[in-house]
């Protein structure tokens, strides 16, 4: 019964998780929109959240006791995407220096993320919310 | 918390534009200069950006912060004014200043200036939403 009343905010979770990964590898291409030879990264987001919730509800998780350690299933994403889960991004205007951080591109991802990284804290917000209702009952 | 991370990453980066300001704040205020203090003339110094992994993991893509690898010398030669009554003057009476190119500075300060602006955009915006994912479910 109580399974019932956490999926979604398990689903919903594994998308804050991966919303704020996605947010730290745009804020690291634009931190390095200066150095020679950066490879801007990008996230296909839905095909991550859809690798991320399919294997939410596995028992066989593999212990990790050490930061360095990759989990298997969804212990794996507190340790980090995965490499492969990242693709590059391909610019549209080279640089000499091979940078191919485009910056217009990265602010407005940016500021895209931003928005729905709070959309997704309002569903959680609101799903706490209902859960409360329902449990005060009056 | 991949999001507290974001701090560590643009901060590197705004630490190194910073850095790279500094630099040429020195060579802008050095562009007139006769003789350092080796008695040679003053060479334009350039900053060189490298990326540096601060996630937890050694190879996570994800978290790449900026810093700044090496400090070099321009190497060209510096301007030549005959001047025989200068001090400074060679046999020929040639007088050697630093070989600064003022436009390239004010060009390489206003890249400088962008790029800081842009780092601490992005940390404000991490911090709002890390205060908004402090009041999750109040």
């Amino acid at each position: 019964m109580l399974n019932r009343l956490t999926d979604a905010l398990d689903f919903q979770g594994q998308a804050l998780q991966l919303r704020s990964e996605r947010q730290r590898l745009i804020a690291s291409n634009i931190a390095n929109a200066d150095t020679p030879g950066y490879v801007a990264r990008d996230m296909d987001f839905a095909k991550t959240l859809q690798a991320a919730t399919s294997t939410l509800p596995s028992a066989s998780t593999l212990a990790t006791s050490h930061a360095g350690h990759i989990g298997a299933g969804a212990a794996g994403l507190s340790g980090g995407l995965a490499g492969s889960a990242l693709t590059y991004a391909t610019s549209s205007q080279p640089n000499l220096d091979r940078n191919t951080v485009d910056m217009d591109r990265e602010r407005a991802s940016f500021a895209d993320n931003a928005i729905k990284y709070e959309a997704t804290l309002r569903f959680i917000n609101s799903n706490v919310r209902t859960s409360l209702s329902a449990i005060t009952g009056q | 918390m991949s999001m507290l991370s974001i701090f560590n990453v643009s901060g590197s980066a705004a630490s190194a534009q910073s850095q790279r300001l500094n630099v040429v704040a020195s060579n802008l205020a050095n562009a007139d200069t006769v003789a350092g203090p080796n008695g040679q003339a003053y060479k334009a110094r350039q900053v060189t950006f490298q990326t540096e992994l601060v996630g937890q993991t050694a190879n996570d893509p994800t978290a790449a912060g900026v810093r700044v690898s090496t400090i070099t010398e321009d190497q060209t030669p510096g301007r030549k004014v005959h001047d025989p009554k200068h001090p400074s003057a060679d046999a020929e009476g040639y007088v050697t200043y630093s070989n600064v190119n003022a436009v390239e500075e004010m060009v390489n300060m206003i890249s400088a200036s962008r790029s800081y602006q842009n780092n601490l955009e992005v940390m404000n915006t991490a911090k709002s939403l890390l205060l908004k994912t402090i009041q999750l479910g109040s």
